[in-house]
């Protein structure tokens, strides 16, 4: 391994499809420590996946766009690839080095060369730091300014470059002086100061006013055309990733569940989660309505995912294979409650006993008949949830059910995780069981 | 039934403005955050307020519910249920926000005591505004208030940090709607959420008004969400309305060139090409003559650097701009492009 990795990026003639950065099964776990006692014995009690085996790789020049919902581990991807959260498994390679496992101190020379823009314009800027210091800032701590003079020239430079012209109208401003545009622009000088080859943007355009959105996106693709940056582009929004991106990948509770160019993605979705978040914009059209069957509820709890795939809980098209759970049982009693009158709920409610039983994840589960209640009242219950639904695709995943003295098991098919799949779109891949030819 | 519901009896505007004024008090003198604005929200009406920051949206906002911060200047007309808020005592006003005026915020995340159970904050809201109300009855108004916004009954005892970032922002409107308000104020309520809650929230709030007859009044920079959940759209512009219509009309034919500006700024699938609108709102403290939106407009004529506009009644609304009329007195020098000076990116926001 070079100790100046700077040597490596040096060799060679960089062509447009050099591989820049290389993700080989990364993954990123966090331990999650249980009470006292265990943190004293150092026991840990699970692990958020919050990057669970992702593999790509980004090319000299390219914009990759990471697309997903917050707690979907785009944001920790993009740390890891910068080095700023330690990698618990899998390989980074950033121009041919790897980068996982390395010391703080050996990664600091090559921050240089990738620099990441932040969400929020307002707290990425010391309040306290004029606008020529903080853009300086990197020059100094990686020491590569030849006195004032120079320090002075490049900050000019940069500022000129960003659109902040002219410079002397803002060297000695400070953040709360600018608007939240003119921020982000500054941000950007900043990172573009130490002439980085890799710009990791995270939501760079979600804080600031849709007036103001197209103007920092127009200056991201100028300085990527005049710098020759890589970019990627963290975003919950697929419709500012248009026009930015080469490559697109959408991930969901840690993985990729979607990637391909541009341009496939955007004509023909193939992971019913993309469908969902391409539906989901809101066009300013008041005559066409966004659909009213996005998937219901939120990002599940990455420390116990769903079983199968992770997205089965909330997709439209599930089936019976997709790894129907004791969990889904919990909502689909809970949906079903929401449809009743108060009293008919306290009625239904009153049968039932303890419903954390449901919580622990697992294909076979006793649904509790509550004190003075049997498993034949529980079955009655289930009967009439499911009338009422029977269309429901919760059911498609039973495989059945059994009447115990004090509750019914219920049994549901074994579910398949899904790996990421090549599709009929040319370069698209995606990790879903309807793409899986079996 | 709410105190406010039928005091104002009749199909009149649950809420109207007029000519209200807001300004701050800063050593460059007043900043006229409001400056002369009209809008009315009818019953059960959702009215979208757009614009860009700086422009007064929320402080029309909390002006309306009498929520500014102290040494605010407020001086006109905000007449709700037969009432003038304007000029109200501390006491009136906290007595109409809840039962009267909900009122919904951005970051759901810090407006739930962390403390408290869902339930806790059901009880606490409904006997702080209304005396002797049973538990059983809290507890069924609640949960029915809670159905509505998809929250489970067995989740009523839990506490905040169990519940997502949109389901915290469904249990907040739940709140509000629990007090049976006939006004809803929603300040950016989804703006901290990601799409496809923020898709669940808005069709929520545009189910508002067939569920509960609630009149609304969603403030948003997005034109986008405006799209989903209005009836109407009031565009506002450095204080003052630049224009007001029905959400079809006005999206369809955009009057003012700063509504043009602004839906073609507006990024979404079907933008085809990076568009923005040049400069930044003004000063509000030294607001330009004339049209406040002349130095940005690409319309602009000569007049209206000199001349306030005056508002054109157009087919759903109005529309404050020179370009409509009226065509009084103008020599055609009056009516030649204003000729000025490139804008500097600098100027820009």
């Amino acid at each position: 391994m070079p100790t100046k990795p700077e040597a490596s990026t040096q060799s060679g003639t960089p062509t447009q499809r050099d591989a820049l950065v290389e993700v080989r099964d990364l993954q990123v776990h966090f331990a999650i420590r249980g009470g006292v006692l265990g943190r004293l014995a150092g026991r840990s009690v699970g692990a958020v996946k919050a990057v669970d085996g992702v593999s790509f790789t980004l090319h000299r020049g390219e914009v990759l766009g990471l697309v997903g919902e917050s707690g979907s581990g785009k944001t920790t991807l993009s740390r890891a690839l910068l080095g700023l959260v330690p990698a618990t498994g899998g390989s980074i390679r950033y121009a041919g080095t790897e980068i996982t496992g390395r010391s703080e101190r050996s990664l600091r020379p090559m921050r240089s060369k990738m620099q990441m823009v932040f969400q929020d314009p307002h707290a990425a800027l010391n309040p306290a730091m004029d606008i020529a210091t903080a853009i300086a800032h990197p020059l100094r701590i990686h020491g590569a300014a030849k006195g004032r003079a120079d320090i002075d020239n490049r900050v000019r430079a940069a500022l000129e470059r960003v659109g902040l012209s002219p410079p002397e109208q803002f060297m000695a401003k400070y953040p709360g002086d600018l608007s939240g545009g003119q921020k982000q622009r500054a941000v950007l000088a900043r990172a573009i100061m130490l002439g980085p080859e890799l710009l990791v943007a995270d939501e760079p355009v979600s804080m600031l006013d849709m007036s103001v959105r197209a103007k920092i996106l127009d200056l991201m693709i100028e300085l990527r055309r005049a710098l020759d940056l890589t970019y990627i582009y963290i975003t919950h929004d697929l419709a500012t990733a248009k026009f930015f991106c080469d490559t697109i990948a959408i991930m969901y509770l840690g993985r990729i569940v979607e990637i391909g160019p541009a341009e496939q993605i955007y004509a023909a979705p193939q992971h019913p989660y993309t469908k969902a978040l391409l539906a989901a914009i809101p066009e300013p059209d008041p005559t066409r309505e966004v659909p009213r069957n996005l998937p219901r509820g939120e990002i599940p709890d990455a420390a116990v995912p769903p079983l199968g795939c992770a997205f089965h809980p909330r997709c439209p098209v599930a089936f019976d294979r997709c790894g129907w759970e004791s969990r889904d049982l919990r909502t689909l009693l809970e949906q079903h409650w929401l449809e009743l009158p108060v009293e008919q709920y306290n009625a239904e409610r009153a049968v039932l006993g303890d419903l954390d039983r449901l919580d622990a994840p697992a294909t076979e589960v006793v649904v509790p008949a509550a004190r003075g209640h049997s498993g034949a009242d529980v079955a009655d219950l289930l009967r009439t949830v499911r009338d009422a639904h029977p269309d429901e695709v919760f059911w498609q995943g039973v495989a059945g059910t059994e009447v115990l003295a004090d509750g019914v098991r219920v049994l549901f098919h074994q579910g398949t995780d899904p790996r990421l799949r090549s599709t009929n779109r040319d370069g698209v891949r995606a990790a879903c069981l309807l793409h899986d030819s079996e | 039934m709410s105190r406010f519901d039928d005091d104002g009896a009749g199909p009149g505007p649950v809420l109207q403005v007029d000519d209200l004024r807001v300004w701050y008090g800063t050593p460059r003198g007043p900043v006229r955050a409001v400056d002369g604005l009209n809008l009315t929200v009818a019953r059960g009406e959702s009215v979208g307020l757009v614009g860009e920051s700086g422009c007064g949206k929320s402080t029309l906002g909390r002006g309306i519910v009498g929520l500014l911060p102290p040494g605010t200047g407020i001086d006109g007309e905000v007449r709700f249920a037969d009432r003038n808020l304007v000029g109200l005592p501390p006491a009136a006003l906290r007595d109409i926000r809840g039962p009267g005026i909900g009122l919904i915020f951005q970051e759901p995340m810090t407006r739930l005591n962390p403390l408290l159970r869902i339930s806790d904050h059901f009880a606490e809201t409904i006997r702080a505004h209304e005396s002797g109300v049973g538990r059983k009855e809290i507890r069924a108004r609640s949960l029915e208030a809670l159905r509505g916004m998809g929250i489970p009954p067995t989740r009523f005892d839990h506490y905040p940090h169990e519940f997502s970032g949109g389901m915290r922002q469904r249990i907040m409107i739940a709140l509000v709607l629990v007090l049976r308000p006939a006004l809803v104020i929603a300040d950016e309520p989804t703006t901290s959420l990601d799409v496809l809650v923020e898709a669940q929230i808005l069709s929520i709030l545009a189910d508002l008004r067939a569920n509960f007859d609630t009149g609304l009044l969603l403030i948003t920079h997005n034109l986008g969400i405006i799209a989903e959940a209005c009836d109407r759209v009031a565009v506002m512009y450095a204080g003052r309305l630049a224009e007001v219509g029905y959400a079809r009309e006005v999206f369809a034919e955009p009057a003012h060139p700063y509504t043009q500006a602004l839906l073609a700024s507006t990024i979404s699938l079907r933008t085809t090409e990076l568009s923005y609108i040049p400069g930044a709102p003004p000063d509000l403290a030294d607001p330009p003559p004339g049209c406040r939106f002349h130095p940005r407009c690409q319309k602009a004529m000569r007049q209206c650097a000199q001349h306030e506009p005056i508002p054109v009644r157009t087919a759903s609304g109005e529309v404050t701009c020179w370009l409509h009329g009226p065509s009084n007195g103008q020599s055609p020098v009056d009516l030649e492009p204003l000729v000025r000076e490139e804008l500097r990116s600098a100027d820009e926001a």
